[in-house]
């Protein structure tokens, strides 16, 4: 059982510099036969990468994060599991619950279905962007004030969509929240007060 | 000095009052960390090989590629059985530096299996071998044969699954011989229970911790198979080990609610006075023994009655407490047989229900309740003979149904420590499943010590302070109120000693209040909290207090049994067979309630849970392969905000109510829904929809049987 995939441990030399060094060298190196396949597909198109860990830059909550991940990598497992950025959470993994939603360049979007490397370039914003226990936005707050949680494991997830929703119906009426907010779900039953939260949150202009 | 009681109601600082959550900001922020959450340093995921068949004979499991792959850290393979019994039997596991890396290896496990015959059907009482269980009172036979009026019915619910959305497993760690632990758990004092016996440790060298969990429901109480294969792969890779169930797992084998399906020969007098009961109820709980619901439920006064049950062995997961086990069951069997009856007999379903509470053991709380409900949804107005006749294919009816539950506190203590610097910390070996228990603990000591809710610092959920009990039966709320309103209690008791002689009275003359300590006789005598805190010296005050739950009940600091009505009112489309929940009104009680605005909530999210079993859920399992169909979120299906209609809580409070005590309350208002909302059906479309969920092709079924489309 060998360290050379170990996370905490960094290899010595990154894919990217590993490439790199085949590029700028000779073909005629013994190296070439063993990475062949990689530096083939690379030279038929550049924008064909892994498999294995490549570098993926990810601007998060306003910061550039990089790191090393195999292509497969989804959003949700590199925010968790590479970033200790937790709010996000794994229920169903497959698209359907919403308790990984984060947003990508403003838009809500359920980060189990979308691989990390697909978010480069665009701006991430998971709940920890969102507000701080001292400093919530209005979403959180009308979740805190109506007690829209109870185990609170989709709590994240659901502050992230309404913030969404809220940014974009200012003026939401009971029937538009009920409708605007069915891709989450919540097992512990938090609903009757989610809904007056962000109808709450809506009128306190936005919710930012 | 101060006693351990509950002060009267206009007495009352904090409790009693709409408090938000203490933790409210940390969950809506993402801040509060769940055991799912847990990263260690060097932290290694687990991945699980589990049996695709039924029922098989294992006959060799295969490692050895997995252990070669770069990143695999530690490898389990089951060694102790040779049989699968269900399908998702954990039968190997890895740990890698990587989920990637974990899932790919456990593919390259090779497990040779030697099917055998299965067995997952639980709706034929034929496929019971076990002997039937039977209890009798009175004379059934004769009543039935001189009853005015009998009728007889089938109807059943299938079995549904806990569906935690934080999935059972834990991160365990080995450090120094001592194993830590942070599991999805309801159990913290106890989890341990033979952990250390299964993993190789020493039981005194286990820490337990969990903040906060994200739904138990009566799934999460031990330490499971998972927990011991996270400790092995801990303990052979020298490194933490985060194993979670991926979704489809936790639905086949991390809690399954037993199945009940009953034929029920309800008769009556003339006037609808129930007088015998004889129910035939089947179901299953895996490959376990079986317990049949009560059926008659809360009517245990009904003279004649008879209760068969059968259970049915199955190769599923096995069953695990759902929420009020056995209630919801004996509920929606009891309720049904009885609104039937009603029916039958041309009496309206509210009289009725009023007219037979004489034989439960609370008649007047549920009188009061039911008059109460039916205020609330406008029962009078709305309420019509079965089978809404007004033309066009949305039909319109309302149903009922009542229930009860005991809740008496558990086993609980707590320490409260007063610093001389003035700060207060409570330290209790309890968890918070998301019902406000850290707030309610806070709520009590800051009552106590007449301080703000904000100074008090509440620890909990680790085994290594003192022991609390369990979150199962609702006791939580009446363990931990007690064990902390004793532990203030005293520890004020001694700071007021301490004071007495600065105040030149005795320290029985003295109470906390607004933040001071003065005199009761001359209020204008008093010391501010810090200052009369910082008289303690070096020395901080701890004290512990226990809740030793019969003294407590004869003490009336808690008590038990609570009753609880409901009343749903739906709409049917008898084209499509799709019911609609146009609204819902819960009546409970539960004692003095700490905090009213987290016990609306429990009821509240109650309805909600009761509203997505009445209408969606069932384990669905294929006979030929003996697998579950639907372990995914699309296909089980949750209610979501659109499905709840409108929501009406009212909690009794006051006189009789409050002067009980404190009673658990995060069961019984999830027993109901599933009758009052089939009940409202049958009241709509003229017929009985015998089985839940109430699915559009079950209605249509049942019109079609009835006649009605």
């Amino acid at each position: 059982m060998s360290d050379e995939n170990d996370p905490v441990k960094p290899a010595a030399v990154s894919r990217r510099g590993f490439l790199k060094g085949i590029g700028l060298g000779t073909a005629a190196t013994g190296l070439i036969s063993a990475a062949t396949p990689i530096a083939e597909a690379a030279t038929r198109d550049g924008n064909v990468r892994g498999p294995g860990e490549i570098p993926v830059s990810l601007k998060i909550n306003g910061q550039n994060r990089n790191l090393n991940l195999e292509p497969r990598v989804t959003l949700l497992d590199a925010l968790r599991n590479r970033l200790d950025l937790t709010g996000c959470k794994k229920v169903c993994d497959r698209g359907t619950c919403g308790a990984c939603t984060v947003l990508v360049d403003g838009h809500p979007v359920y980060s189990c279905s979308m691989l990390a490397l697909e978010a480069e370039g665009r701006e991430i914003t998971t709940v920890e962007g969102i507000g701080t226990p001292d400093k919530m936005n209005a979403v959180q707050k009308a979740f805190v004030e109506h007690d829209a949680q109870q185990c609170g494991f989709c709590t994240p997830g659901f502050v992230v969509s309404c913030t969404a929703f809220v940014r974009r119906h200012p003026n939401a009426s009971l029937d538009d929240v009920r409708a605007g907010l069915g891709g989450n779900l919540c097992r512990c039953g938090t609903y009757a007060g989610m809904v007056l939260a962000v109808v709450d949150a809506a009128k306190a202009k936005g919710g930012a | 000095m101060a006693k351990v009681d509950w002060p009267a109601a206009e007495k009352r600082s904090l409790i009693g009052k709409r408090i938000s959550r203490a933790d409210g900001p940390a969950k809506s922020t993402g801040a509060a960390k769940y055991s799912y959450d847990v990263n260690r340093p060097g932290l290694l995921y687990a991945k699980l090989v589990t049996s695709p068949h039924p029922h098989a004979e294992v006959v060799s499991i295969d490692t050895s590629a997995a252990e070669g792959m770069p990143g695999v850290k530690a490898v389990w393979k089951e060694t102790e059985t040779k049989e699968a019994q269900y399908a998702g039997q954990i039968l190997a596991a890895v740990a890698a530096t990587t989920e990637e890396i974990a899932a790919e290896a456990i593919h390259r496990i090779k497990v040779e299996y030697k099917p055998l015959d299965h067995q997952v059907v639980d709706d034929n009482a034929e496929l019971s071998k076990d002997r039937p269980s039977q209890r009798e009172n009175g004379n059934v036979q004769e009543a039935l044969s001189k009853a005015g009026k009998v009728i007889e019915g089938e109807y059943g619910l299938p079995v549904i699954t806990h569906c935690c959305l934080e999935p059972h497993g834990q991160v365990t760690e080995i450090r120094d011989g001592e194993l830590y632990v942070w599991p999805s758990t309801q159990n913290v004092s106890r989890y341990t229970d033979r952990l250390g016996e299964a993993v190789g440790v020493d039981q005194n060298k286990i820490h337990v911790e969990c903040q906060n969990m994200g739904g138990g429901f009566g799934s999460k109480f031990n330490f499971d198979k998972w927990g011991t294969i996270g400790g092995l792969l801990a303990k052979q890779s020298g490194r933490p080990v985060k194993l979670m169930l991926d979704r489809d797992l936790e639905l086949m084998i991390a809690g399954n609610r037993p199945s009940a399906y009953a034929k029920i020969k309800v008769g009556a007098q003339p006037d609808g006075t129930v007088t015998v009961v004889d129910a035939e109820v089947w179901g299953t709980g895996g490959m376990g023994g079986y317990n049949a619901p009560p059926v008659p439920y809360v009517f245990t006064k009904i003279p004649n009655t008879r209760l068969t049950g059968k259970g049915i062995r199955t190769n599923r997961g096995g069953q695990r407490a759902w929420r009020a086990p056995n209630h919801p069951q004996g509920c929606f069997l009891t309720m049904s047989a009885f609104a039937d009856l009603a029916a039958a007999l041309g009496i309206d379903e509210l009289d009725f229900l009023l007219k037979n509470v004489a034989q439960t053991d609370r008649p007047e709380v549920y009188t009061e309740e039911l008059k109460l409900a039916a205020e609330l949804i406008g029962y009078k107005q709305k309420a019509h003979p079965r089978g809404d006749k007004t033309p066009g294919p949305i039909k319109r009816g309302l149903g009922l149904a009542i229930h009860t539950w005991g809740g008496r506190g558990h086993d609980s203590e707590c320490d409260v420590t007063i610093n001389s610097d003035g700060s207060v910390e409570a330290k209790i070996g309890t968890q918070d499943l998301g019902v406000g228990t850290r707030t309610c603990v806070g709520m009590v000591v800051a009552e106590t010590l007449g301080l703000p809710l904000e100074s008090i610092k509440v620890e909990i959920g680790k085994n290594d302070y003192p022991r609390s009990g369990g979150s199962g039966g609702s006791t939580t709320i009446g363990g931990i109120s007690v064990s902390s309103r004793t532990a203030a209690t005293e520890a004020l008791n001694a700071l007021l000693a301490v004071v007495a002689g600065r105040l030149g009275t005795g320290a029985d003359n003295l109470e906390a209040v607004g933040g001071s300590l003065r005199q009761i006789d001359k209020p204008d005598n008093k010391i501010a909290w810090k200052e009369a805190c910082g008289l303690l010296g070096p020395n901080p005050v701890t004290k512990r207090g226990v809740n030793k739950p019969g003294e407590s009940e004869q003490a009336k600091l808690i008590s038990q049994g609570v009753g609880g009505a409901q009343i749903a009112d739906v709409s049917v489309d008898i084209e499509t067979g799709i019911v609609t929940i146009n609204e819902m009104v819960a009546v409970q009680d539960c004692g003095l309630i700490i905090n009213p605005k987290l016990a609306e909530s429990q009821v509240y999210g109650s309805l909600i849970m009761g509203i997505t079993y009445a209408l969606f859920e069932e384990a669905v399992y294929d006979s030929k392969t003996g697998r579950m169909l639907n372990a995914d979120m699309e296909f089980y299906r949750l209610a979501g905000i659109k499905d709840v209609g409108k929501l009406k809580v009212h909690m009794m409070t006051g006189k009789g109510y409050d002067d009980r005590g404190v009673i658990g309350l995060g069961e019984p208002p999830v027993i109901s829904p599933g009758a009052a909302i089939a009940n409202a059906v049958a009241n709509a479309v003229g017929v009985r929809v015998p089985y839940l969920p109430l699915t559009p092709d079950r209605v249509i079924t049942a019109l079609q049987k009835g006649g009605a489309a």
